[in-house]
């Protein structure tokens, strides 16, 4: 898995793969679908799972295509629970792999969202770059 | 020779005649008590340019002769946060401060038809809207508001028949018969599956559903409007204008379809209905796109569905500015983005506008940055001098042929849809929300406006180009968990209260009801919110009827 991992990192062998989510009832999936596009342009795989999942959801989707990270993303105002929750899920599951959060995130809750263990957070008007970096980046720390 | 100086006679005999019916019709319009010329006391004409006139076939140039002389568009403004108590108080604060009609937003469990104490809505509850769970809510977000004096809208679309039921039901309570009750409920459930994602049930017994409000409402409710047939959110999704013109309108000669099959006269009923666009950034676009609607709509329902009135063949519609062109970054200057963007609405002839507030990129608007919001169409009213002349920019070349570009677009599109329901637009909508067809049109849009921006081929002011300036610091309106609280114990004090046997014949005869195709399910709806069956309980009961809907998920 660290193999792998390391291979991905230096963007030779194994892609780095991506699960990508939206948790909760918000069904705004405009700038997740064009993340996953753009992670895709940037070389990475995407396992894109859509609308309204839970998180046993994502873990299991996680773990059948063995992803390195999960973006989950948010519009409504339920960055705070939903990342707590996906959080809380991941250390039950006992997977250790990095949570992403994207949209719209207010100032004063970006550190909270740290706090609980969010690896980093995208927010409106980050570029195709920056996103794909940010996967890279948060990769590279958690292994 | 001579055929051609008869035709360019009669032409202009008809010309003739038809700037006099103008001139009648415009006589015979009630105006506003204001002075029709410019700052410096110039008299303007009502119109300017040859026929068709605002008020005539295809209205092309605007759905009334006077169109701003006689009324101004209705100042809608979109609010709904935390408890319907905070609700009620906006929306006190909106109508003190000159706003003419109420427009509701939900939160996201309501929207979806989920309780506030279901799994699914933890986090939500309160945050991007108002709650709902009964009609004890619904009582305290109209509360000391009369409703037969106000006209309200209601942004709601999967549930909305258990929305419009409790609106029915805290009217009748307060002595309000329904008849006397005016506004719009959404209830667009076509553009859900293929842009807003705010489903329940699947699209065919949903239709019913609506179809069932629709003539409910057109047997007794003569003021209101049920169903708004949205683009926004199409748009918002990242349509481009022409996609955005064409599935709204295209989902328009569905529910035309629909309602024939249940057998409404189109004469009757096509004048309820409503539209709601979206107004961009591009500002010729946007008024050429607005244009087209009103003329495709009317020349459709003539030919193609055989109206014979004109108000059948009108189309009026609401506009919202674009939440999408709002920037996180240098929020305030979104305030000139949504000016330009309202502007654009009422030149392209609107019947009632929203316009966003500065901040909300970054969350619900403050008190303050809703008001800034208002205040900015009413300097387009009031100060700018553009509602003085119907259809300003009619007989430009450029406006022209953007607004014939739209409408070729459009029928492109059309034609399409078309072709999927083997000549039905009801059956092609099905068939293309199954095939993928919306929603891959819509990313692929979204995507290259995207790599648009990302190349710098689109300049974002304050995003990708002129990014120096304050970004942060920006007092934002906070919902916190107190809201969902107190909603958790309103609803359990609701349950506690109310006659469990009355919920459950309630939520019975609804099934019942719901199962049997001829009957109209509105009264059951209405029985069962009198009961205060909860909105979750009475969704969770037709989902055993209907089933429920889940997307193929396709990037």
């Amino acid at each position: 898995m660290s193999d792998a991992s390391d291979a991905g990192a230096t963007g030779d062998e194994k892609p780095f793969r991506v699960v990508l989510a939206k948790l909760g009832l918000d069904g705004h999936d405009r700038g997740l679908k064009v993340v996953a596009r753009m992670l895709r342009d940037g070389g990475l795989e995407v396992i894109y799972l859509g609308l309204r999942q839970t998180t046993e959801q994502v873990i299991a989707a996680v773990e059948q295509e063995d992803a390195d990270a999960i973006g989950i993303s948010m519009l409504n105002g339920g960055h705070l629970a939903l990342s707590k929750k996906m959080i809380d899920a991941l250390n039950d599951a006992d997977v250790g792999v990095p949570l992403i959060v994207g949209g719209i995130v207010p100032e004063g809750d970006v550190e909270k969202l740290q706090e609980l263990g969010v690896a980093a957070i995208l927010g409106p008007g980050s570029s195709s770059e920056d996103c794909v970096q940010a996967v890279r980046e948060a990769v590279a720390a958690s292994a | 020779m001579s055929d051609s100086n008869e035709a360019s006679s009669s032409e202009a005999s008809s010309s003739e005649e038809a700037k006099q019916a103008w001139q009648e019709a415009f006589d015979a319009s009630k105006l506003r008590d204001v002075d029709f010329q410019t700052m410096s006391g110039v008299p303007v004409e009502p119109v300017y340019g040859d026929a068709p006139y605002p008020g005539q076939y295809p209205f092309t140039r605007g759905v009334y002769p006077s169109m701003y002389r006689s009324r101004l568009w209705t100042m809608r403004m979109f609010a709904g946060f935390g408890t319907a108590e905070d609700t009620n108080g906006r929306f006190k604060e909106l109508l003190r401060s000159g706003g003419t009609g109420l427009s509701t937003a939900f939160d996201m469990p309501t929207l979806m038809g989920k309780d506030s104490d279901h799994d699914w809505s933890l986090g939500e509850v309160g945050k991007a809207g108002v709650a709902i769970d009964t009609l004890a809510d619904m009582e305290d977000l109209f509360a000391d508001i009369d409703l037969s004096g106000v006209s309200t809208s209601m942004t709601i679309n999967g549930p909305a028949p258990i929305l419009m039921a409790m609106y029915v039901a805290v009217a009748e309570n307060n002595g309000v018969e329904r008849s006397k009750l005016g506004g719009t409920i959404q209830a667009d459930i076509l553009k859900e599956y293929q842009a807003q994602k705010e489903y329940i049930f699947p699209p065919r017994p949903s239709m019913r559903l609506i179809t069932d409000m629709m003539k409910f409402t057109s047997a007794e409710m003569p003021r209101w409007h049920p169903i708004s047939i949205s683009g926004y959110h199409i748009r918002e999704a990242g349509s481009t204008a022409a996609q955005e013109l064409a599935f709204t309108l295209g989902n328009g000669f569905a529910y035309i379809e629909a309602a024939i099959e249940a057998g409404l006269d189109v004469d009757e009923f096509a004048p309820r209905l409503s539209f709601f666009f979206n107004s961009h950034l591009d500002f010729f676009e946007e008024i050429g796109k607005f244009r087209a609607a009103r003329r495709i709509w009317a020349r459709w329902l003539k030919e193609r569905y055989g109206a014979k009135t004109d108000k059948a063949m009108l189309m009026r519609f609401h506009t919202q500015t674009a939440g999408v062109s709002l920037t996180a970054q240098q929020p305030e200057i979104n305030i000139a983005r949504v000016a330009i963007q309202a502007l654009a609405g009422v030149l392209g002839g609107t019947q009632s506008l929203h316009t966003d507030s500065f901040d909300e990129a970054l969350a619900l608007p403050t008190e303050k940055a809703a008001r800034i919001a208002l205040r900015t169409q009413q300097i387009v009213a009031h100060e700018t001098g553009v509602a003085n002349v119907a259809d300003p920019l009619g007989g430009s070349e450029y406006v022209e042929w953007m607004t014939d570009e739209m409408e070729r677009q459009a029928e492109a599109i059309f034609a399409h849809v078309d072709d999927l329901g083997d000549g039905s637009m009801l059956e092609g909508a099905y068939a293309g929300i199954e095939n993928g067809y919306y929603v891959g049109e819509i990313a692929d849009a979204a995507y290259r406006f995207e790599r648009e921006v990302n190349a710098g081929r689109r300049i974002v002011v304050g995003v990708n180009e002129f990014t120096e300036g304050d970004d942060s610091d920006n007092e934002t309106l906070y919902i916190g968990a107190e809201v969902e609280e107190y909603q958790l114990k309103r609803l359990g004090d609701v349950k506690q209260k109310r006659d469990a046997a009355a919920v459950k014949a309630s939520l019975d005869n609804l099934v019942a009801v719901a199962s049997t195709p001829d009957q109209n399910t509105m009264p059951a709806f209405i029985d069962a919110v009198k009961a205060y069956a909860t909105e979750g309980e009475i969704v969770e009961a037709l989902e055993g009827v209907y089933g429920v809907y889940v997307e193929k998920a396709i990037v």
